[in-house]
């Protein structure tokens, strides 16, 4: 087990290297010289040249690297442009948003997607099974930010059912929490929970073909029971090691969510910070999220080698 | 001599089989209804993109402030915008974006990643490591906000933006061509391929590539829905496509500041982003089922 967990870690370390170097390549390919705009356009040459050498701009591109890369390791992610702001601590303000926002959206695309998948596949080639592959199709081929804007429409315009957009904590206005919280998880867990459906459909129908459930049927068991007990169990596995490319999902989507319906979460700090050219603040959240993502992976990784000995001794031998 | 002869009757039938292929590939392709009414779709949203000046009734750029936010009528079908453009004109004219879009962007990614997932898979070694390295890394990276960075960084422009979701895309071609290639590399057609003599070029692109074609193919459908989609987020965050040229993705940006007055503005492009990424992800299924050995 150790030695599992050693090998995938090691794995995990040059991925997580590389990400660094993508972000800081990325950061570099900005045009114009970050001293000049720091400083603005009116200063002396001698100005921005003091400025450059203070910065380190004057450094070869390998050195800056790993001055930048040991002050990430130290938790520095460098200042907002804007405000001043410790970018990590904008970060961590905003990430308990975006979180509550994962979660709901989670929830209600895992309420659907599992009793739907289990279904369709139960009692395939029926009604429910080409109804619910439909609407998955349509879920996933459906544009977020124009089924936000139908939404609000429909709910917020027309109905006046809930509020159209905004964010207050769940401790100060629960009710009002949860009201601002429906249309955007929906809008988040829609394209998710056609995708979940769609694997796990497939992954049952696979499982149900096996001979242990054949055994089980023949044991007398409930078609009941060996969905729930025998099938079901085995089914997830697959469905639930797409989790890391969920939470990217989760995090490209809440961009365009949290924009739509003004929540103040990670994603809505990303176009903020695009559009007011506030590049460390840019930095910070693509690394965040792809950092969150590898970690994501590798712990899913792990848990699994723990489920389904399998997974490990298969990549032990190998 | 004799090799001459020996060589004679097999060349007219082996080029026959394409065509019986094309031809079974056809049958079973139309016995499934959505992906044939899929590919229909498509077919009349490039149509009416190649036709755009000739079918589109009004100028899709033309302002009239005589005719500001009209409800669908005779003359406007789906009525007029905040500027008084016909909106039917617009959604014609943007179906020509959204394609260009979809059609660059995932070109883009093709010619990178096929020839570095075949170069990758059939050569292995370090380079092979190295590189599924990066694409791991890269592969961490939610979709959206790389492509929003990117597209950041180049700056706002459709150009720029098909660039961007080119290079978001590229890693997932790498990957796919690659263990297609480490599929292909062990069969005994390989192995024939180069006991003739052939070189590692000729077996690459005569032998491996036309036969690890068809997932990627699929692939490229499917890629091709998820590009029109993150062109029109693109363009509807302001990164993509700039004014005047129409864009659904910025046609809706605009609808959103006039949902109560003028919800028709956010109906029709909308539906039109919806209508071609379903026919594309139609097309896309139909082809995998077609195309996957493993379905049949």
């Amino acid at each position: 087990m150790t030695h599992y967990i050693a090998r995938r870690l090691m794995l995990t370390v040059p991925v997580l290297l590389l990400v660094t170097v993508i972000v800081f390549t990325l950061i570099n390919m900005i045009p114009g010289d970050p001293a000049l705009v720091f400083i603005g356009g009116e200063a002396g040459q001698d100005a921005v040249e003091a400025l450059r050498k203070q910065m380190g701009l004057d450094r070869p591109l390998f050195v800056r690297y790993v001055i930048w890369l040991n002050r990430l390791i130290h938790g520095d992610f460098g200042k907002s442009v804007r405000d001043g702001r410790p970018v990590l601590d904008v970060l961590l303000l905003k990430l308990p948003v975006t979180v509550e926002l994962a979660i709901v959206a989670l929830t209600v695309a895992w309420a659907i997607a599992i009793p739907a998948g289990v279904l369709a596949a139960w009692k395939r080639q029926s009604v429910v099974d080409y109804t619910a592959t439909t609407v998955a199709l349509a879920g996933i081929s459906i544009p977020n930010f124009w089924l936000g804007i139908m939404l609000i429409y429909l709910f917020a315009v027309n109905l006046r059912l809930l509020p159209p957009s905004g964010y207050i904590e769940p401790w100060i206005d629960p009710v009002r929490n949860i009201k601002l919280m429906i249309m955007p998880a929906t809008v988040l867990g829609t394209a998710l929970a056609a995708l979940v459906m769609r694997l796990l459909r497939s992954s049952m129908l696979e499982v149900l073909g096996t001979e242990f459930i054949r055994t089980a049927h023949a044991k007398g068991l409930s078609d009941r029971i060996v969905i729930a007990r025998h099938a079901l169990k085995n089914a997830m596995i697959p469905v639930a090691t797409v989790m890391g490319l969920q939470l990217g999902g989760l995090l490209g989507g809440a961009v365009i969510t949290e924009q739509i319906f003004a929540v103040p979460g990670i994603g809505r700090l990303a176009v903020e910070s695009i559009f007011t050219r506030d590049y460390p603040m840019v930095q910070g959240v693509v690394l965040f999220s792809a950092v969150a993502i590898v970690f994501v992976n590798f712990s899913v990784d792990v848990v699994y080698s723990f489920l389904d000995p399998r997974i490990r001794l298969v990549e032990d031998k190998t | 001599m004799a090799t001459r002869e020996s060589t004679l009757p097999l060349a007219p039938r082996a080029r026959s089989i394409p065509t019986v292929g094309f031809r079974y590939f056809l049958h079973r392709y139309a016995r499934n209804r959505l992906a044939l009414v899929g590919l229909w779709v498509v077919l009349i949203v490039f149509v009416s993109a190649a036709l755009a000046p000739l079918i589109s009734p009004a100028d899709a750029t033309k302002t009239n402030f005589g005719a500001l936010l009209l409800p669908p009528s005779r003359e406007h079908p789906l009525g007029t915008d905040d500027l008084g453009r016909d909106i039917l004109s617009r959604i014609i004219y943007g179906a020509r974006t959204s394609l260009l879009a979809g059609v660059i962007s995932v070109g883009l990614a093709l010619a990178m990643g096929l020839p570095l997932g075949l170069i990758s898979g059939y050569f292995r070694g370090h380079l092979d490591n190295v590189l599924m390295r990066f694409t791991d890394a890269l592969l961490s990276f939610p979709f959206l906000v790389l492509a929003l960075a990117i597209a950041a960084i180049l700056g706002a422009g459709l150009g720029k933006a098909m660039i961007a979701i080119g290079i978001v895309f590229t890693p997932g071609f790498i990957r796919l061509s690659r263990a297609q290639v480490l599929s292909e590399r062990e069969r005994s057609y390989v192995e024939a391929a180069r006991a003739m003599g052939a070189n590692d070029r000729r077996i690459i692109l005569q032998h491996i590539l036309p036969n690890s074609l068809s997932p990627v193919l699929v692939q490229a459908s499917l890629a091709m829905a998820v590009a029109i989609t993150a062109e029109a987020t693109l363009s509807f965050l302001g990164l993509g496509t700039q004014p005047p040229t129409p864009s659904w993705g910025s046609m809706l940006n605009i609808a959103q500041a006039y949902l109560s007055r003028a919800p028709w503005m956010a109906w029709w492009p909308g539906l039109a982003i919806f209508l071609t990424v379903l026919s594309l992800n139609l097309v896309g299924d139909g082809l995998r089922e077609v195309l996957d050995p493993r379905l049949r």
